[in-house]
């Protein structure tokens, strides 16, 4: 069975949630919607206080090629335009709306009844970039990047195939694995729709192996596409990661930034983004909602919710049977790679694929001891970076050093701190070195 | 014992060859340096803080040398050695030291445990980068102090220091040199150097918070909520409003403290003034 051929780890899986259907969760009472949903430019809100919204009504425009527009997922009443704490854990530009009823823009078609590609010959690529460009879709696994920038590759570059992101690797995440159990036609229709939109005729949809019941579900359904092909892969941290699924599915290898996974031919979407997708080009329903785990260890049920965006998380969580006693920290995403939360007031974003409730007990961080120089955390590497260098440099602030260890390659994974004997922080360290040299490169450009 | 000998005489020669040619090429190639650039350094601290923006104090020995071309010292500034060697400076390059105001680091914050609560706890690595990175941080104002002390790594005259009780940041005036480390490694942008003034008095808005009024006031007890009460009191126009911030400009500041009586938030600081009425003691820094 095919996986990436360099470093990853295998943390515990924990999918507690795997076996719960999706259930749709009620509407809040008052739905904030952060302008930074996405990475690039933020929205710019165009509605102001007292305006009259439906579900699918325009809030903010898209602030550039590399941003994406941000509808209600509500209707109601705008209460106010003013910064609001988002998954970010900072203050940014947001729109307030306060719920009153659930009435939706006309435009959207809420039947069931699927459309495939073949109803609709006049869809050609152009159409469907910007259907997608207009309904405001981002990568769903996490990244937010916008989707219809990766749809559009630069001059001289010629996509090869669409691979599509079905492995959630993340421990306790099974968002994705129940959208294909209870979505898998749909999804269908969404890569062939990605497959058109970047002229290509080839698709893979990479999964797992701990989700066989998907995998089996996918490849029936797939059977009705000679030109879709569903690989089973082994279990492996990383594996969601762009760079690691390419290498696992096709065996090529993206070289160091600036290289981009076009330069050697693959489009990488999400499972979450081609539902999206779908429903977007076939349903003319913008991003508005998504499915989002809670989970934890102490969580009563653990549920997957089809969650309109702006819903808070602490309604997510009273959803799942409240918060638990002995919560430690709450997790907006998986163990690996998500960010603790400073406040469960934070609303739902178009990233937000998990909502992890860690108990007192497994949220404390150990004490590092110092390195033994054992190497694992270079074993574990999916990037084949020194994670212990880097970091070290890091600490010491030396930003040239770390530039020509290409710290900017590191994928943020959590690998090397996962591994690390001696619990070291090494993560903490090289993103400081990563976000700082990242900087200098930036303002180097611009000279 | 005629081989010792003739082992002798041949590394003599080799020596004695290699020598000349060590000789000519020193003298063929030698880089000329301004032998005042070495006088400078001599008198310049050695603290290689680099707050005068160059790497260590003989690269600003150099950078004075080649100043002293344009027959000016102006842009130039070692400020922990302040205007003495600076003056020294000038009398070797035969110039006159400009008079530079002696600054001071001024931690812009003044949000206490009690006035800015600790929500949530920052379990990472203690630094306040990284926190920062990580967002807000561990109180609900993305403004103020971290407290987790980078300034106090970055000072080499161990003069800032982050208090545990109330997690600011502290200046020790008597040491800082106003060399600018912490100012530039702050994340937040929060230390600010200001003028020393006379007997070391000034009056600051002790506030870094850009939140509207109604945000900022929630955030925290002592936070500057732009209300432009201090901008009406100052008879002498040197309050300026950003945004939603208060700034006192050093230069035009004539020491009143009719801000400091006028600011509802307690934002407005007097340091270093003699006790003036017993309620306000405590607030003499």
């Amino acid at each position: 069975m095919k996986t990436f051929s360099i470093g990853g780890v295998h943390p515990e899986e924990n999918k507690l949630s795997a076996q719960s259907p999706i259930r749709q969760a009620s509407l809040p009472k008052q739905a904030v919607f952060s302008m930074f949903q996405h990475i690039g430019a933020p929205a710019k809100p165009v509605v102001k206080k007292g305006d009259v919204v439906k579900v699918g009504t325009l809030l903010g425009e898209a602030g550039g090629f590399v941003s994406a527009p941000i509808y209600s997922s509500v209707s109601g009443k705008v209460s106010k335009v003013d910064v609001a704490l988002d998954a970010s854990d900072t203050r940014r530009m947001a729109v307030y709306v306060d719920v009153d009823g659930d009435e939706w823009e006309e435009s959207i078609d809420r039947s069931e009844t699927l459309v495939t590609l073949a109803e609709r010959p006049e869809l050609d690529s152009k159409t469907i970039i910007d259907k997608i460009k207009q309904a405001g879709i981002v990568g769903m696994g996490g990244a937010t990047f916008p989707c219809h920038v990766k749809l559009c590759p630069p001059p001289g570059q010629k996509a090869e195939c669409v691979i599509i992101n079905a492995v959630e690797c993340e421990p306790y995440l099974t968002a994705d694995h129940r959208l294909m159990l209870e979505r898998p036609e749909q999804i269908l229709v969404g890569v062939t729709l990605l497959m058109k939109a970047v002229g290509v005729d080839k698709g893979y949809i990479g999964i797992e192996n701990n989700k066989p019941d998907a995998i089996a579900l996918m490849t029936e359904k797939a059977s009705k596409y000679p030109n879709i092909q569903v690989v089973p892969l082994k279990v492996q941290y990383p594996q969601g990661g762009e760079k690691q699924l390419i290498d696992a599915v096709i065996g090529r290898q993206v070289p160091a930034p600036p290289a981009i996974p076009i330069n050697v031919g693959a489009v990488v979407q999400n499972v979450g983004t081609a539902y999206a997708v779908y429903e977007a080009v076939m349903k003319n329903k913008p991003l508005i909602d998504r499915v989002i785990t809670v989970t934890g260890k102490s969580v009563k049920t653990p549920s997957n919710l089809l969650a309109r965006l702006g819903t808070p998380f602490s309604q997510l969580i009273d959803e799942c049977g409240g918060l638990p006693q002995d919560t430690g920290k709450v997790i907006g995403g998986g163990p690996m790679m998500g960010k603790a939360l400073i406040s469960l007031d934070i609303p739902m974003t178009k990233g937000s694929s998990g909502l992890l409730i860690m108990n007192d007990k497994e949220a404390k961080r150990a004490e590092a001891d110092p390195c033994i120089r054992c190497a694992k955390c270079v074993g574990a590497c999916p990037m084949g970076l020194e994670p212990y260098l880097l970091a070290q440099v890091s600490s010491q602030h030396q930003w040239e050093k770390a530039e020509t260890e290409d710290i900017v390659s590191c994928i943020e994974c959590g690998s090397c701190s996962f591994t690390c004997p001696s619990h070291r922080p090494l993560l903490d360290m090289i993103r400081l070195g990563k976000t700082t040299v990242m900087g200098i490169i930036r303002s180097r450009s611009q000279k | 014992m005629n081989v010792i000998l003739i082992a002798v005489i041949v590394l003599g020669a080799v020596g004695l060859v290699s020598a000349l040619i060590l000789f000519a090429a020193k003298e063929k190639f030698a880089v000329w340096e301004d032998p005042r650039i070495k006088e400078v350094s001599e008198v310049l601290p050695q603290a290689n803080c680099g707050g005068c923006g160059y790497p260590g104090c003989q690269g600003f020995a150099s950078a004075c040398v080649k100043a002293a071309e344009t027959g000016s010292l102006s842009d130039l500034n070692c400020a922990p050695g302040g205007q003495a060697v600076m003056e020294q400076v000038a009398g070797i390059l035969g110039l006159q030291a400009s008079a530079a105001a002696p600054k001071v680091a001024v931690v812009r914050c003044n949000g206490t445990c009690d006035a800015r609560p600790h929500g949530v706890e920052f379990d990472g690595v203690h630094s306040c980068r990284i926190q920062n990175m990580t967002g807000m941080g561990e109180t609900q104002c993305q403004w103020g102090c971290l407290g987790e002390g980078d300034c106090e790594a970055a000072c080499l005259f161990g003069a800032i220091k982050v208090n545990p009780a109330t997690r600011i940041a502290e200046v020790d005036e008597s040491k800082c040199t106003g060399c600018g480390a912490c100012a530039k490694t702050c994340p937040r942008s929060i230390i600010e150097l200001r003028p020393q003034g006379p007997k070391n008095r000034k009056v600051v808005v002790l506030c870094n918070n850009k939140d509207k009024g109604a945000l900022a006031t929630k955030e925290c007890k002592n936070s500057c909520i732009g209300c432009g009460k201090c901008v009406k009191a100052c008879k002498f126009e040197a309050i300026e409003l950003g945004t939603n911030l208060a700034h006192i400009d050093p230069d035009k500041c004539r020491l009143c403290r009719k801000c400091e009586d006028e600011c509802p938030r307690g934002a407005i600081h007097a340091f270093n003034f003699p006790p003036r009425k017993p309620k306000t003691q405590e607030e003499q820094a």
